[in-house]
């Protein structure tokens, strides 16, 4: 048996506002290491959410996005005649061409203009995507200017709550329901009938059409007919795929940038850390001494110095991670800048980010440890004793 | 091991400090013996070396050159992870200063040594308290050292000292930090340990009182011994 923690851990308390103050800057870089990465995983899985894997988007091959796409009407007409596409309850095939538009709204607290998606939807695209519930009003009457629309985009813009008209394509559009899609892209968009935004906004093509597959297992060969079709210039994927594909660039982005920056700020901590364990073998060097002249080996000192090291990162990970964590209760709205629209979501924990957090605190104070334990192993004890 | 062979038996020690180019000779071709159960005080002079022959019959230096058998076993030759392991079975340390661990209570210091034993926890328990009852403090059991008297601080350290049941216990200057009272306190139960338990016991000292209660008073002067 070694040095006991129990010795270890009271010594770190016995030194209270060192050991407050070296955690305190861990748990710093812990917060904003573990605030990153839940921003990263928030985002994705709110577009990997918004997907159902037996739906299928059909966009114009090398577009990353809806809004980049154009579909003409013989294209679409060519997808929606497609062998394998799954039947309603009414008996009609479920497909939704639609046209999807980017639009300029003043946001509700600043007035200030932020890009809105528009979505033509038909009968078969509220079919499509069962994860969105009207939760107050009703849906748009076909044929009508009447939009629907999702419950952050009712809540961040001027003019898009229930009874409310918000204007765009030179049309006043008025709001006659709020749908709430989950924590996916939809609550971030505005739903109205497809045809009518096709005129409002001169379009003769559609942006993108999407169906559901009456087997999710033959995706592959619906894609091969789709891409090797000679007349269509188009490429198909799974819906969770293409929402997943926007969302991998942005957190991907921001994963490098929050760990870039942690490891830089971690560095200061690190130093922290080293400077405390440094002072606490001065300080304890006769005891340091006087442990090892009791029978306890150098490993056993330095494992004892290195578990306090550990310890106090250890620490420090609990409170940033805590600190973290309460981040999740807060619902934040950014630019998707695959669209370049709105996208509402939140701070996301995974057990997988809140073990890497733990991993990075503990890597800290091994960093900060290593050396002042090795320090304290290597003295020699009468040395020590002398010192005492 | 016949009975009547020493327990320690030092043949040409010596141990020099070089420093730069100076080389300072602390002990020079020192030959002792020391009998099982024997109590031996050694004295002499501030910087005679007397620290240093202790630490080197405890394990905790290394000579320059020389033999020293405790038990049988030339602990000079021993490796540093023996070495520590050596002391953990057969010495007890008693310093001036005590050297309690500030952050454990009475208890947690006496145990210390134990946790370098195979013993269970209820056999640790035991031999700790024991070894307090031992010298008189049970009621100061979860005290820590800053709730302690210097000569209760000494007491604690002596049972750490003997809680392990050692073959020898070294005590470098152990009333030098206390008043008469509590001084003599402390060499009672030196004593003790030695005339009931057969401690063997090795003491450096400058108090004459101290060095009255040993069986055998050896000197050092420069290094050289001279009893
Ligand atoms: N680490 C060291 N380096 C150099 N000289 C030392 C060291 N340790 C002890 N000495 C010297 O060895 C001599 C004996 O020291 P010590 O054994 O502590 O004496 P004592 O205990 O008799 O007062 C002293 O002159 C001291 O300065
Ligand atoms: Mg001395």
């Amino acid at each position: 048996m070694g040095i006991p923690l129990s010795y270890v851990a009271r010594n770190l308390a016995a030194r209270r506002t060192t050991t407050a103050l070296t955690a305190g800057g861990m748990a710093l870089v812990v917060y904003v290491f573990a605030t990153v990465l839940m921003l990263a995983a928030g985002l994705e899985q709110t577009l990997t959410a918004t997907g159902s894997e037996e739906n299928v988007v059909v966009i114009r091959r090398g577009s990353q996005t809806e809004i980049q796409s154009g579909i003409d009407r013989r294209q679409a007409a060519i997808v929606e005649t497609l062998p394998g596409i799954a039947t309603g309850t009414d008996g009609r095939r479920l497909v939704s061409k639609e046209p999807v538009v980017l639009i300029n709204l003043p946001k509700r607290d600043t007035g200030k203009p932020s890009n809105v998606v528009i979505r033509g939807v038909t009968p078969e695209g509220y079919a499509l995507r069962p994860q969105a519930r009207i939760v107050d009003g009703r849906l748009p009457r076909p044929g009508t200017a009447e939009v629907i629309a999702g419950r952050s985009i009712a809540a961040g813009f001027r003019g898009a709550s229930i009874g409310e008209t918000v204007r765009f394509a030179s049309r006043d559009w008025t709001v006659v329901g709020t749908f709430d899609a989950g924590r996916t892209a939809f609550d971030s968009e505005i739903w109205g009938d497809a045809e009518q935004m096709l005129q409002a906004f001169r379009r003769l093509g559609y942006s993108s059409v999407i169906f559901r597959l009456a087997d999710g297992s033959r995706f592959d060969e619906t894609r091969a007919a789709i891409e090797s079709d000679p007349r269509l210039t188009l490429e198909a994927k799974r819906e969770t795929r293409f929402y997943a594909d926007q969302s991998e660039a942005l957190s991907k982005f921001i994963t490098y940038l929050g760990t870039a920056i942690s490891v830089i700020f971690s560095i200061g901590a690190v130093i922290g850390a080293m400077i405390t364990m440094y002072a606490s073998v001065a300080s304890r060097t006769g005891e340091i001494g006087t442990l090892r002249a009791l029978g306890f080996s150098r490993a056993a000192i330095l494992g004892a110095f290195l578990a306090e090291a550990l310890m106090l990162g250890l620490v420090g990970g609990a409170v940033g991670l805590a600190a973290a964590s309460t981040m999740q209760a807060i619902s934040i709205s950014t630019m998707n800048f695959q669209t370049f629209a709105e996208l509402a979501f939140s701070f996301t924990l995974t057990p997988g980010i809140a073990a890497g957090a733990i991993a990075f605190a503990l890597a800290m104070g091994f960093a900060g440890g290593f050396l002042p334990a090795a320090r304290a192993a290597r003295m020699k004890i009468v040395d020590a004793l002398r010192a005492a | 091991m016949s009975g009547d062979e020493p327990l320690v038996a030092i043949r040409r020690l010596s141990k020099v400090y070089v420093r730069g180019d100076q080389v300072i000779p602390v002990l020079v071709d020192i030959n002792l013996d020391v009998a099982r159960g024997d109590y031996v005080a050694l004295m002499g002079p501030s910087g005679s070396g007397k620290s240093t022959l202790l630490n080197l019959v405890a394990g905790i230096d290394k000579p320059t050159s020389g033999e020293i058998r405790v038990a049988g076993v030339d602990i000079a030759r021993l490796s540093d992870a023996d070495l520590a392991a050596w002391r953990a079975a057969h010495v007890g340390f008693v310093f001036q200063f005590y050297n309690l661990m500030p952050v454990l209570d009475a208890f947690a210091n006496v145990e210390l040594p134990l946790l370098l034993t195979s013993l269970s926890r209820r056999e640790r328990r035991e031999r700790v308290e024991t070894a307090l009852a031992l010298v008189g403090l049970t009621d100061r059991i979860e005290h820590y050292p800053n709730e302690l008297s210097g000569g209760q601080q000494q007491r604690v350290a002596i049972a750490r000292a003997l809680v392990t049941d050692p073959t020898l216990i070294v005590a470098d200057e152990p009333t030098g930090d206390l008043d008469r009272t509590t001084g003599g306190e402390v060499l009672g139960l030196l004593d003790r340990l030695n005339r009931e338990l057969g401690k063997t016991i090795l003491m450096v000292t400058h108090d004459p009182k101290a060095a009255e209660k040993a069986h055998r008073l050896i000197h050092l002067e420069k290094g050289v011994l001279a009893d």
